[in-house]
């Protein structure tokens, strides 16, 4: 009986019938939210003693990063899945989940880069944190690529899978990576177990974008793998009604 | 009784060892591919940066080693791709030996073949890049633990790109991520060894990196086969 839910994943139809209540509740949460800590860090947060407005780029770095991170776990759990219970639904949220991951380790690249060029006086260092998050990159774009190679999406998804499993090695090298090579990247300053070292004054907008961030990330996701079943299970006739309906 | 007929592991990995020996053997042209792309990068090297001596000794390690790791990824595409094609590799799976030690047996004969003769190359291109004296012996012993974790996540990228009819360039696309620390620690044991700093614990990392490798690789590497197989 407990695990019946998760039997019930099974069938793409139950999720994708199940999931359309959610989603304008997780849009209107995540939008509001984004708003309400861009305004909070942006206007009503101090500016930072030694770099002045700059870094206020972290409300949208930071977030971006950790969600960067996060997204290969989900995608690479959701792979694993896959690949021991055959559950259809879970190579879809593989697939949806890889674009998003790529799209939001370039955000977090690319401001970084935007917020490097004043406070390092370069837009590029090849410090530790900075390649490890480029290999992340890497790592997506070639699990996009390989989706994209296979003609069997049955393959396609087996597959890729088996990278994004693979890929994980990568995953704490880049979590660590400010630790283990102290170069140009600051530490991590927020931390759960222990006294952050970012003052509360910009911690809490901080950690209200992040937040924000994983809602957004989870309705961006559920869209995409909507989108996904409804290609996948185009021959059934529930998605004839659904698309029938308009 | 029948696993008297199912010949032992060890047995099977000579058999499948020196079928991939003799298969090379008589096709000696793949043989030097690799070592003559490497030679040709390293004459390109000077012609493209600076012939200067100075200039040619600092970027010499890491060149040597961007190159050797280039040379390895051109080899990977026809690491199954005959066996896929002929059917070899669906006895492989359906033998009785488990595919994953099968399948080490290939990597190692890989890097018998492709590993080994690019770390014998390499001290002598190393001449030719005015690699300082430092260098050499630890040029040959990072090449000979790195290319070993080279050939292993090589192929995994080949047993996942094998059904690919261009698998080429994508094996490289996907691979290239999971290369970064073996070049990072390989080429920074030699500009240490170089500068005259002590260079263990980049050796011992690389030594780490093959060990791991080569006990998580043939896992991913048969379970990558067997889809590509069954596709």
């Amino acid at each position: 009986m407990a695990w019946q839910w998760f039997h019930r994943l099974g069938s793409p139809k139950w999720f994708y019938e199940k999931t359309t209540a959610w989603l304008p509740w997780l849009g209107f949460i995540s939008i509001t939210l984004i708003l309400l800590g861009s305004i909070w860090g942006l206007a009503f947060g101090p500016a930072e003693a030694k770099q002045g407005n700059s870094a206020r780029i972290i409300y949208i770095h930071v977030p971006a990063a950790v969600l960067a991170m996060a997204g290969y776990y989900v995608m690479a759990i959701s792979g694993a899945i896959g690949l021991i219970w055959r559950m259809k639904l879970s190579f879809m949220v593989m697939k949806a989940a890889a674009p998003i991951g790529a799209v939001l380790t370039f955000l977090a690249l690319f401001t970084g880069a935007v917020w490097g060029k004043p406070t390092w006086g370069a837009w590029w260092v090849w410090d530790g944190r900075i390649t490890s998050m480029v290999v992340l990159f890497l790592l997506y774009l070639g699990i996009v690529a390989l989706q994209e190679a296979y003609q069997n999406q049955d393959t396609a998804d087996k597959i890729s899978s088996v990278l994004a499993l693979v890929g994980m090695v990568n995953i704490p090298i880049i979590y660590k990576s400010v630790d283990w090579w102290y170069t140009l990247h600051q530490p991590a300053t927020l931390k759960l177990t222990e006294k952050s070292s970012i003052d509360p004054s910009m911690g809490y907008p901080l950690l209200l974008m992040i937040l924000a961030f994983y809602i957004f990330y989870a309705w961006v996701l559920l869209l995409r793998t909507r989108v996904e079943i409804l290609k996948r299970e185009q021959k059934t006739n529930w998605v004839q009604e659904i698309v029938a309906k308009g | 009784m029948m696993s008297t007929d199912t010949p032992s592991l060890r047995r099977a990995f000579w058999a499948s060892l020196r079928r991939e020996l003799l298969l090379s053997y008589r096709h000696k042209g793949d043989l030097a591919n690799p070592l003559i792309f490497f030679l040709m990068v390293v004459v390109f090297t000077p012609l493209g940066i600076s012939e200067e001596p100075r200039m040619l000794a600092r970027i010499a390690p890491g060149m040597l080693w961007v190159i050797a790791l280039l040379a390895t990824l051109l080899s990977l595409d026809g690491l199954f791709r005959s066996d896929y094609d002929d059917g070899a590799l669906e006895q492989m799976v359906l033998s009785p030996q488990p595919l994953a030690c099968l399948v080490l047996t290939k990597v190692f004969a890989h890097w018998l073949l492709t590993g080994v003769p690019l770390t014998l190359l390499a001290p002598v291109l190393g001449v030719m890049l005015q690699l300082p004296e430092g260098g050499y012996g630890i040029l040959f012993l990072s090449l000979l633990l790195g290319t070993g974790s080279l050939s292993l996540i090589g192929a995994i990228g080949a047993a996942l790109t094998v059904g690919l009819r261009k698998g080429g360039l994508l094996l490289s696309l996907i691979i290239m991520p999971f290369y970064v620390p073996v070049l990072i620690f390989g080429s920074g044991a030699v500009k240490n060894a170089i500068e005259g700093f002590p260079v263990n614990a980049e050796l011992a990392i690389l030594t780490a990196m093959l060990l791991a490798w080569s006990v998580m690789a043939p896992f991913a590497i048969a379970g990558g086969l067997k889809i590509s197989v069954r596709a």
